[in-house]
């Protein structure tokens, strides 16, 4: 029962998920600076901001997060990025290609 | 008044006048002119004194001066190596080290700036295990050299400084030694140096050096600093001078309290869930093994802060990547030579209302062993905030963890040890995992352009981890890649984070390293490489081999994280945080710097794929002996 209630939360919260433009997404991932700590490929960055993509956390949290974050980093309000300019980088980072598996490149298995 | 009514000798003038007679006081006048090098004087008047037909009394040499005697003692101590930029405050004991001394042990590295003679001597501290002897104008020199001086000071190393300066205001040149001269020199330092003196007489230098070098050597380690008064080391050595050689004694490092580390031993032994935290614990190759030889014996994760090489990165027990789990459900955590114990355990966020919370949970025993309880001053805030402990024993780590190891094996029954064990083999499985996690995370942006960090850790690894090496500066990812299990592999960081460490430093280490025939490896940071550049030169000049891979982010990086946390607090948008904090437009060719300065470079590589390669030619030099470079330009972090 838990595990069903948590499956429609979670469809739920992707169901708001708006569509954005990926490709505009991209710019403003880094002209908004988010690269700075999150890599230019939202791969993340040692002791500076985690990995966003692909696969980022839902729409609804990931915007949450970005106007009041929990943790180090700033705040990004309305008045600096815009709810399109969200949905956009959203789309950015779920356009990320995963990566190839890390068993399958020798130099990270020595 | 008595001033007036006396004849203006000199210290200088009255050595000479025992040496050579009353009459000798006039001419030495003339002498001490006709040195002078400061500022212009008209040609004729110059013309004019050439033209003086020398005193049959007048004291042109002399065959054993004070700098000759400062050169027996510097080679007592055993220096191998002195780092300066030449300065006339120090002319004589310079001349003295390259001829009477023979420029060897010390042998003479030509530095570019008095900060590069600093960080060299930093990071050949932290492999030799000893200072070098750094030299330096007591003013302009001692400025150029006091940030470099601070992060030795907060990274506990031993460096042994020696300044020039001319006491004597009678004796000065006129014009640039009057500059170069100042009432105390060791002010401008004294808030980040361990000790410092300025000895009036040659046995006062002789015992001074020797207690200085003492003083640098006993934890916490610290650098130390003498004057040379310019007079002292010029002037003759009296005939009838008592001068000897005093004995160095090394100081043992201070022990814990048996009484306090027997209690530190029930509390390790009886913890369900202990954990060891690490930051400068280990000073030698002893101290890394007697870190493993605890943590095995209490089957205890160990966190690695990495002040210097602790512990091996893929031990079973190094969970350094679990460190914030590891912390929350800790009932004893033992804190060994940290820096910051108490932002070790609590979470501080940097947002308009500073807050911060304890990551323990209620009930949890902080032990902290540490040498630096044993040395305090106030101006300068490197001691972090105040930690809360339980138990501290003042002491030096790697000195107390044999009582501490032999106690907790005391402490010990069969049961307890198999208990231990079941908890050794969940620690190791998490071990596993959290290399296999670094393994994922690294391969997320692989082919990337700027070259992602993981990629250049990982390339650099493929090429290194053959050889005997030594990384000497940078790169989070390779303690997270890389297997370290030797003490030479890695020698911490700055301590005080002053920019301009980092290419010195790993140039100092690299010197150490080139007489066991390490392989030297340095991640070279852009910003940090362009305070001192000259530090390349010093590296092609003396063949150093060292090879430089370049960070190469184009940016004060963290800068430009404070700049956009200001611009979004203040809700005006990051655009432009790049103002001030950028090294863009034009881009810096550092393999072009590296070649005008005599270092193979090659660069700047921004494809994945040319990396290897090129590293690999590097190496092919770095292996002749030389130093090499590869600008590589990566993610910004």
């Amino acid at each position: 029962m838990r595990w069903f209630i948590a499956v429609l939360i979670t469809s739920a919260l992707y169901a708001q998920t708006p569509a954005g433009n990926a490709q505009k997404g991209k710019q403003l991932f880094q002209s908004d600076g988010c690269y700075q700590c999150h890599g230019r490929e939202a791969q993340g960055g040692p002791g500076t901001g985690p990995r966003l993509a692909p696969k980022p956390i839902a729409f609804a949290n990931f915007t949450k997060y970005v106007r009041h974050p929990a943790g180090q980093m700033p705040p990004y309000t309305a008045r600096v990025v815009s709810d399109e300019d969200l949905s956009d980088i959203y789309a950015f980072l779920s356009s990320q290609p995963q990566p190839p598996p890390a068993k399958t490149i020798p130099l990270l298995n020595d | 008044m008595a001033k007036s009514s006396k004849p203006a000798v000199n210290r200088r003038n009255f050595l000479k006048s025992a040496a050579g007679g009353t009459a000798a006081l006039a001419a030495a006048t003339n002498q001490a002119n006709a040195q002078d090098t400061g500022r212009a004087r008209p040609a004729a008047a110059v013309a004019a004194k050439e033209a003086d037909p020398p005193s049959t009394l007048e004291v042109l040499t002399v065959d054993r001066t004070g700098s000759d005697f400062m050169v027996d003692i510097i080679k007592h101590l055993g220096f191998e190596y002195v780092c300066a930029n030449p300065g006339s405050s120090f002319r004589a004991l310079h001349e003295s080290l390259i001829n009477y001394g023979g420029n060897a042990n010390p042998e003479f590295i030509t530095c570019c700036h008095e900060e590069s003679s600093i960080a060299m001597a930093h990071g050949y501290a932290k492999v030799e295990g000893k200072p070098l002897l750094v030299m330096a104008h007591g003013t302009v020199g001692l400025q150029h050299a006091s940030m470099a001086i601070y992060n030795a000071y907060c990274d506990r190393a031993p460096v042994y400084i020696i300044v020039g300066n001319s006491i004597d205001a009678a004796a000065r040149r006129p014009g640039v030694e009057w500059d170069h001269s100042v009432q105390d020199a060791a002010v401008l330092v004294r808030d980040f140096v361990k000790w410092d003196d300025l000895p009036i007489s040659l046995p006062h230098f002789a015992e001074s050096a020797v207690r200085a070098y003492k003083i640098a050597m006993t934890p916490p380690m610290m650098p130390v600093l003498l004057v040379a008064d310019s007079d002292l080391q010029e002037r003759a050595v009296p005939s009838n001078a008592a001068l000897h050689l005093p004995k160095l004694s090394q100081t043992a490092p201070p022990q814990g309290d048996v009484t306090a580390v027997a209690e530190a031993a029930r509390s390790l032994v009886a913890a369900e869930n202990p954990v060891l935290v690490t930051d400068r614990a280990a000073r030698t190759a002893a101290g890394l093994k007697l870190l493993v030889e605890l943590a095995e014996t209490l089957q205890a994760p160990v966190i690695n802060q990495a002040g210097r090489m602790n512990f091996p990165s893929r031990h079973p027990l190094n969970l350094t990547d679990n460190s914030r789990a590891l912390l929350g459900n800790a009932d004893v955590i033992l804190g060994l030579e940290l820096t910051d114990f108490w932002g070790t355990v609590n979470n501080f966020r940097d947002q308009q209302e500073r807050s911060s919370r304890s990551i323990l949970k209620p009930g949890v025993k902080l032990i902290s062993i540490t040498a630096v309880d044993l040395f305090s001053k106030s101006n300068y805030q490197d001691l972090q905030r105040y930690p809360e402990v339980d138990l501290a024993i003042t002491g030096d780590a790697e000195a107390t963890l044999p009582s501490l190891i032999e106690a907790c094996k005391k402490l010990l029954t069969a049961d307890r040890k198999r208990t231990l064990e079941d908890r050794g083999k969940k620690l190791g499985a998490a071990h596993q995992e959290a290399l296999e996690r670094a393994r994922t995370e690294a391969a997320y942006g692989w082919d990337a352009s700027p070259i992602s960090t993981s990629r250049v850790a990982a390339e650099l690894w493929a090429k290194v981890k053959d050889k005997d090496w030594s990384l000497v500066s940078g790169g989070a990812w390779t303690q997270r890649l890389w297997n370290f299990d030797k003490y030479s592999q890695y020698i911490g960081g700055s301590g005080g984070a002053g920019v301009g460490y980092g290419a010195p430093a790993a140039l100092g280490a690299a010197l150490a390293n080139k007489k066991h025939g390490r392989l030297s490896v340095n991640i070279q940071n852009d910003g940090d490489l362009m305070y001192a550049p000259g530090v390349l030169w010093t590296a092609a000049h003396h063949q150093i081999p060292l090879l430089s891979v370049m960070h190469n982010n184009r940016a004060y990086h963290q800068e430009v994280m404070h700049i956009q946390r200001m611009a979004n607090r203040h809700q005006r948008g990051v655009t432009r945080a790049g103002i001030g904090t950028t090294i863009l437009d034009p881009n810096i060719d550092y393999a072009a710097i590296a070649r005008g300065m005599g270092v193979h470079g090659e660069g700047p590589i921004t494809d994945p794929k040319d990396l290897g390669p090129a590293i690999g030619r590097a190496l092919d030099v770095v292996s002749r002996g030389a130093p090499a470079l590869v600008d590589v330009v990566t993610q910004p972090r």
